[in-house]
């Protein structure tokens, strides 16, 4: 199936994870967040969480900025 | 701790808050964070990149720098919100530099909105640092909503062009029960050491350092400019007057 991370679009498995996205776009294990369809998971509930065809990842870390 | 600055329960030596915005390199940066002997930096919050190498988090773990996340970039109270959240999530802090601006030609807040999402994280046991106009009675609001400090600009971000307002800086400094944090428009060290002598309790600075030609000798003269503005401030200045008051005795 296809979801969206970080807006660009990417053939996953069907029975992918939050987790399992979180993965293709970084290997960090701290720092980072994800909101799945505008909503924030704690980083505890990634493994829980499916996915769905058309799903919007977003995956944030910290950069220079202020 | 001689002075030591408190803020949202947390007690800090430094009364310079600094941004990380602006350096050519994490290297560069690093070097300016530790000359400019801050405690407290804020950093934004961005997707992922591929393209990244290396972490400014790093560098400010370090250093032992407490991380401030922003919501530099966001338009509406919205938006900020979620920002906020993500920063919370991923850097484990309650902390943020609750920014909303109007628009990219001004950077200035846009009060209305940024009330709103104050409010909102508030209700959501965030510690709220919010980057304000220098309106004294916007500043009242924030503080009334329970934002655990005001940020009051000296002028538009990345101006340079230090604080173009002093009265209204003094008029929020006179009334606010939270620490008065002086963010945005400090050009050179002389500006930071005026926000103090008005009697702001911190100074909060990132382009006047990082993109000046020696990154980390203004990073000194910041350290120092906060110093001695707060050293004059508790001092106390004398009185101006219109004439001449002899400093020697009279000639006998």
């Amino acid at each position: 199936m296809e979801i969206i991370i970080n807006g660009q679009r990417h053939q996953v498995a069907d029975e992918v994870s939050l987790a399992g996205a979180v993965l293709l776009v970084t290997a960090a294990a701290t720092g980072v967040a994800a909101a799945l369809n505008g909503d924030v998971l704690r980083r505890a509930a990634w493994d829980s969480t499916p996915l769905a065809a058309g799903d919007q990842v977003e995956v944030v870390t910290a950069v220079q900025g202020g | 701790m001689d002075d030591p600055f408190e803020l949202a329960g947390e007690t800090f030596g430094s009364r310079l808050i600094m941004g990380t915005g602006g350096a050519p390199s994490l290297d560069v940066l690093d070097r300016a964070l530790a000359a400019s002997g801050t405690e407290l930096t804020t950093v934004a919050m961005r997707r992922v990149s591929p393209a990244t190498s290396g972490s400014v988090l790093d560098v400010l773990a370090a250093r032992g720098i407490r991380v401030l996340p922003n919501t530099a970039g966001c338009f509406t109270a919205a938006e900020a919100v979620r920002v906020a959240r993500l920063a919370r999530e991923a850097l484990g802090t309650n902390w943020v530099k609750l920014e909303v601006i109007a628009d990219e030609r001004t950077l200035l807040p846009d009060g209305v909105e940024l009330l709103t999402a104050a409010e909102q994280l508030i209700a959501e046991d965030f510690i709220v640092l919010p980057y304000t106009s220098d309106d004294p009675v916007l500043a009242r609001r924030l503080e009334q909503a329970g934002c655990a400090a005001v940020m009051p600009l000296g002028s538009p971000i990345g101006s340079g062009l230090g604080i173009r307002n002093e009265h209204n800086i003094e008029l929020i400094v006179e009334a606010a029960g939270v620490p008065v944090i002086l963010d945005a428009g400090i050009g050179t060290a002389s500006d930071a050491t005026i926000a103090m002598e008005l009697g702001c309790d911190a100074v909060l600075l990132a382009t006047s350092v990082t993109r000046a030609r020696n990154a980390e000798l203004m990073a000194a003269a910041m350290r120092s400019a906060v110093l001695a503005g707060r050293l004059a401030f508790r001092a106390g200045r004398v009185p101006r007057r219109r004439h001449a008051h002899a400093s020697s005795p009279r000639a006998d």
